[in-house]
């Protein structure tokens, strides 16, 4: 099965290579998964194709998550799982953000599933969403401060942590 | 999330009396757990809600970055507390094919017997609580009474009633005990009847057609676009099941149903799982005849899998491997993967990316009942408001997997 896989989804590589030369910018094969990585810029058009195109028809979006490589540049990358139900496939799509500029174009107007996913890890990673339409914190309290998933974010928290109890009351009431 | 006031001042669109805005939840007992929503009503009518989660929310995607791999079993079976083997099983999954290990096959057919163990389970608190929500209480008793056998016997393999931690990398915690399948046997020959009874009292019952029919309707469309899976996504028509699109654990060598129907709604939700229980009881029956007597339940991979007690006792290098699992844990190499199994409640995805350590650099949980929940202003909008609870009801969510 796992080589199926494979076939189907380099078939999916030509496909996009073959429509923009741009969209991909490196393809990552694993233990039978493949990984498209898409360069930031591209990210909604090489989304709205792997939806639509009748031959790929990624029509579920399955999850999105988020990897903090800190201190490695780029720090934060950012992966969409995309099923073809239709199909039978799997696809990860993944793009790469620096530590300075942790902003990406939301996907969705492509998947409308990818608001709550989306929201998560904006709330606990700290990654902003360009033209999403309900970008709040939605695990963490509205007032925390930080990003919780973040490496440089300590496991305990901060409270615990002499010294610094007044950065986590500073804005309280 | 914040509201201005109680009564909101807004008028609706139709001109009439104003709206108000109503906080059901987090203690509510029909939420499930700790869930709020803002509801804005117009008399009876739900015009818009706004679900608001985060009660539970305990960090445990942080803390299995704090653990090692094998460490981070025990946490998974807390995420979603009603299906605590299939979490081991999803996370075990995908760190297995992190290090790229294959199971033996008798502790394939366990690890399937005792998830669909669990799908039962599952199933049964969902339609107790369901039904008791829709003010059906007798069935409640029942289907906890099945419950408890299912319970008896994860206490009999495993040694824990609910937190298990059965599952391992690479196979099973331990050899099942002698005389597990006389039980199970017992139990799945019982179970059959048992369904039928819980039927008699809903499936024709005028009260429970009332309060389900035709209600919390979606489209196939809409279901995917939101990224619905599971029981919800199959009552619409789509016949996706991980069990059968993306085998997993063996699933391929078993023959069972997919139950789809059409209607979409609560009462369609509901024959689906109750069809469910009955397939699953087909693959246990299966998966008994399957498992061979004796075997390895643990693959044969040094330096990952902790060394049997008595190799421990008598050959130094298992000796040393075992100080070093237990010591370090083992670290797989660099990578991530995602591996998908069909929770109860519907897809659930584990991601897991390594640097080399032997720390995993991320655990990701694709919680079911959190995305499907997503789907739930869709649901309930234009409705009544106490269409919302069997809403809630049918979407089956556990909180501690929305909030994780």
């Amino acid at each position: 099965m796992a080589e199926n896989g494979n076939q189907d989804t380099n078939v999916v590589v030509e496909r996009l290579r073959k429509w923009s030369p741009n969209a991909v910018s490196e393809v990552l094969e694993f233990r039978g998964e493949t990984t498209i990585v898409v360069p930031r810029n591209v990210l909604r058009e090489v989304a709205e194709r792997c939806r639509a195109d009748k031959d790929l028809q990624f029509n579920l979006l399955s999850d999105a998550t988020s990897v903090d490589r800190f201190p490695l540049e780029p720090r934060f990358e950012v992966n969409y799982h995309l099923v073809s139900i239709p199909r039978s496939d799997r696809l990860r799509l993944q793009v790469r953000l620096s530590a300075g500029d942790p902003v990406v174009d939301s996907l969705v107007s492509v998947w409308p599933g990818a608001n709550w996913l989306e929201r998560e890890i904006f709330d606990l990673m700290g990654i902003r969403f360009n033209g999403h339409p309900d970008l709040r914190r939605i695990l963490m309290p509205d007032d925390w401060e930080g990003y919780p998933l973040r490496k440089d974010y300590p496991v305990e928290g901060y409270r615990d942590i002499p010294g610094t109890a007044l950065r986590y009351t500073r804005n309280r009431p | 999330m914040t509201v201005q006031s109680e009564t909101s001042t807004v008028d609706t669109a139709t001109g009439k009396a104003k709206t108000m805005v109503l906080n059901m939840g987090p203690q509510h007992p029909s939420t499930h757990g700790v869930l709020r929503i803002l509801l804005e009503l117009d008399g009876e009518n739900v015009v818009k809600a706004i679900p608001d989660m985060g009660y539970l929310h305990t960090g445990i995607e942080k803390s299995c970055e704090d653990k090692t791999y094998s460490q981070a079993i025990t946490l998974t079976d807390r995420i979603d507390y009603l299906n605590p083997l299939g979490n081991n099983l999803a996370y075990c999954l995908a760190v297995e094919k992190l290090l790229g290990i294959v199971v033996p096959k008798r502790a394939q057919y366990i690890r399937v017997l005792m998830v669909e163990l669990q799908r039962i389970s599952s199933h049964l608190v969902w339609l107790g609580t369901h039904a008791i929500d829709l003010g059906a209480m007798s069935v409640f008793l029942y289907c906890f009474r099945e419950r408890e056998e299912i319970l008896k016997i994860f206490e009999f393999v495993a040694g824990q009633r609910m937190m298990t931690s059965y599952i391992r990398i690479g196979g099973l915690a331990l050899d099942p005990p002698a005389g597990y399948l006389q039980r199970v046997e017992k139990f799945i020959n019982m179970m059959p009847g048992r369904i039928d009874e819980y039927e008699e009292l809903l499936t024709g019952n005028r009260i429970w057609i009332g309060r389900t029919k035709g209600v919390g309707y979606i489209t196939a469309e809409d279901a995917i676009a939101l990224s619905m899976t599971g029981p919800t996504l199959r009552a619409a028509g789509v016949p996706y099941d991980n069990r059968k699109v993306f085998p997993y654990s063996s699933y391929e060598e078993f023959d069972f149903q997919v139950p789809v129907r059409t209607d979409s709604d609560c009462f369609g939700r509901y024959m689906i799982r109750v069809a469910e229980m009955r397939e699953s009881l087909k693959i246990i029956r299966q998966a008994m005849k399957k498992i061979p007597p004796d075997g390895p339940v643990r693959t044969d991979a040094p330096g990952i899998i902790p060394p049997e007690r008595e190799k421990m006792k008598t050959e130094m290098e298992a000796l040393i491997y075992h100080f070093k699992i237990f010591t370090e844990g083992f670290s797989p190499p660099p990578g991530q993967a995602f591996a998908t199994i069909e929770s109860p409640r519907g897809e659930l995805g584990v991601f897991v990316a390594s640097d080399g350590s032997p720390k995993p650099l991320r655990v990701h949980f694709r919680g079911p009942s959190f995305i499907n929940l997503q789907a739930l202003p869709k649901l309930i909008e234009g409705q009544l408001l106490a269409d919302v609870i069997a809403c809630i009801g049918t979407i089956d969510i556990v909180l501690g997997e929305v909030d994780r």
